[in-house]
């Protein structure tokens, strides 16, 4: 856990960028600062691994404080990923990886190895272990840069705008293996990012930072989204927020109905295996129209109404795991679904929810 | 030509000798007074300006005047061999503080910053990361230094000690163009081959370099 003691930091010259920050990052989660530019995220940052020393206040991890520990030390127990990598350019990929483990005198032979079953872990091929980063693409360094920061094993890590610098496909790609590879690690992760989109995907708490350094919310992603602390937040998370925060609820509980209620005159083309192919309506003629999506039982409710909104037919198909037709959901149904959980939901916890949130 | 090389191979043989001393012990002492005080211009950041102008100024000196004033200054005899070693050493550091402090100075701060984060102290770091990635800039000098020392070196024949220099002045007395051939022959030959001994060097050592232009 690390923990924020009413911290507050002044450049010289006067520029307030943290002011009396109280925060606790919990133990192998991904805490998010999210904030835009200039709102003392990355100073935030910075001060947990002492390369910026706070003003005032003090700064704890697992209960001890850093102020009073050796930096370096303290930062080598510490992974460090920043936007472009930051990698050494007259190093080859392993030894930029091995960095930690050179520094705390691992063997030679054993850091390397380590580092190329590292490689694996984040996905770059082996035969790239004896390049240099300036031969590599800026996705391919920047999960360099993550397997650096892993290479000692440390139980934190700063993540500073570390997929900010990549186009968004492969953006989009590091998100998902990050996901992955912190369900297997479970890291204390610090994440400072300025998309918001990205803190709620990656984020299981979410600091919104303001301008000049005063937190607007702490919370999970689905509370900003639905329950957004004030006008700023509001703002910040964005106006469909309400579509978003779909993405929190399970798909598995919508009330899809058998493939046997279709209207006349609609139906699903199958292939020789039962996989479903194309709409097929008495309106299109003899043409068939393409599913456009389907969902599974293990998605969300955002993407299920998405496919039921892009349906030709108004309906969101939902398959089995091998892609057979399971069943049929409008979005009216959806709606309505929704309409009745969330007042559910409501009711228990004491209206927190805002009319319009409902109504999404 | 031949003749005369064979007539004079011994005093050809100890002009060039000399030479290299005059202008190599120069290089050495520069890249060891250099590095420290470059490194300081960086990391003083108040002392760049100062130090790049007043190493400018001194480079500025003509080396004749440098050569003659010197023995004055340190106490030398005026036909002492340090004085050319003094001076030149003088121009070395001139030129290659100014190198140490933009290489290092070039070298990305997200690199050097991630190397702090990573957990590398200072000293360690500075021999590590900084100095490494600052030498393709700080050979570039270097080469620079050497070949103009190399030339600068047969100056000083004129107040009698100059290596090769003084096969010109002999030439020139004479009225006898070989020694003067053979004297630029044997220095342009020593700078080339030293310049590439300095290529030759970058090459082996930053290989990451023509890596990183290639793609």
């Amino acid at each position: 856990m690390i923990t924020f003691e009413a911290v507050s930091k002044v450049f010289p010259g006067g520029t307030t960028a943290v002011a009396d920050l109280d925060l606790e990052l919990p133990t192998g989660k991904i805490t998010c600062f999210v904030g835009p530019s200039g709102c003392g995220k990355t100073t935030s940052l910075r001060m947990i691994n002492r390369m910026i020393e706070p003003s005032s206040g003090r700064i704890l991890v697992n209960g001890e404080p850093i102020a009073t520990q050796d930096a370096a030390e303290l930062r080598r127990r510490m992974g460090y990923v920043i936007q472009h990598a930051g990698l050494f350019p007259h190093r080859t990929i392993v030894d930029n990886i091995a960095t930690v483990p050179f520094l705390v005198g691992t063997g030679k032979k054993q850091a390397r190895a380590r580092a190329v079953e590292l490689m694996e872990r984040v996905g770059l091929p082996e035969n790239l272990a004896k390049r240099y980063p300036a031969q590599l693409s800026g996705g391919q360094q920047q999960r360099v840069g993550v397997a650096r920061a892993l290479a000692a094993d440390p139980p934190v890590m700063l993540m500073d705008e570390p997929f900010s610098a990549v186009d968004p496909i492969v953006r989009a790609q590091l998100q998902q293996e990050f996901l992955r590879l912190q369900s297997d690690l479970g890291k204390t992760i610090a994440f400072v990012t300025h998309d918001i989109d990205e803190a709620i995907k990656l984020g299981d708490m979410v600091a919104v930072f303001r301008q000049g350094g005063h937190i607007a919310q702490f919370g999970t992603p689905q509370e900003l989204l639905e329950d957004p602390a004030d006008d700023f937040v509001t703002d910040f998370v964005g106006r469909d927020r309400g579509f978003r925060s779909l993405s929190f609820d399970p798909a598995k509980d919508l009330p899809v109905r058998p493939m046997s209620s279709l209207p006349d005159g609609i139906s699903v083309e199958v292939d020789d295996d039962g996989r479903a192919l194309a709409w097929s309506s008495a309106a299109f003629g003899s043409r068939t129209r393409p599913l456009g999506g389907t969902f599974r039982a293990t998605d969300t409710l955002r993407q299920a109404t998405d496919v039921a909104i892009s349906s030709p037919v108004g309906l969101a198909l939902e398959v089995d795991e091998t892609g057979r037709p399971v069943g049929v959901i409008s979005h009216a149904e959806i709606a309505e679904h929704l309409a009745s959980t969330r007042s559910a939901a409501s009711a228990d916890t004491g209206s927190r929810l805002a009319p319009e949130d409902v109504s999404t | 030509m031949i003749e005369y090389i064979g007539n004079n191979f011994d005093l050809i043989l100890t002009a060039f000798g000399q030479h290299i001393a005059l202008a190599l012990i120069p290089v050495l002492i520069g890249v060891v007074v250099a590095l420290p005080l470059g490194y300081l211009a960086v990391r003083r950041d108040w002392l760049y300006q100062p130090i790049v102008t007043i190493t400018g100024v001194l480079y500025s000196i003509p080396s004749l005047a440098l050569f003659v004033v010197l023995p004055v200054i340190i106490g030398t005899k005026v036909l002492s061999p340090l004085n050319i070693i003094v001076a030149l050493a003088i121009y070395t550091v001139a030129l290659l503080v100014r190198s140490v402090a933009d290489a290092l100075r070039s070298v990305d701060r997200t690199v050097t910053q991630a190397a702090t984060a990573m957990g590398y102290r200072p000293v360690k770091r500075l021999f590590g990361v900084d100095l490494p990635i600052a030498l393709p800039v700080m050979l570039a000098g270097l080469r620079v230094a050497t070949v103009s020392n190399i030339s600068l070196v047969s100056v000083g024949a004129i107040i009698g000690v100059g290596g090769l220099g003084s096969l010109f002045t002999r030439g020139l007395q004479l009225r006898f163009a070989e020694p003067i051939i053979v004297g630029i022959v044997l220095s342009v030959l020593l700078a080339a081959v030293c310049d590439s001994l300095i290529v030759l060097a970058q090459r082996y050592f930053t290989p990451w370099v023509r890596v990183g232009a290639r793609t």
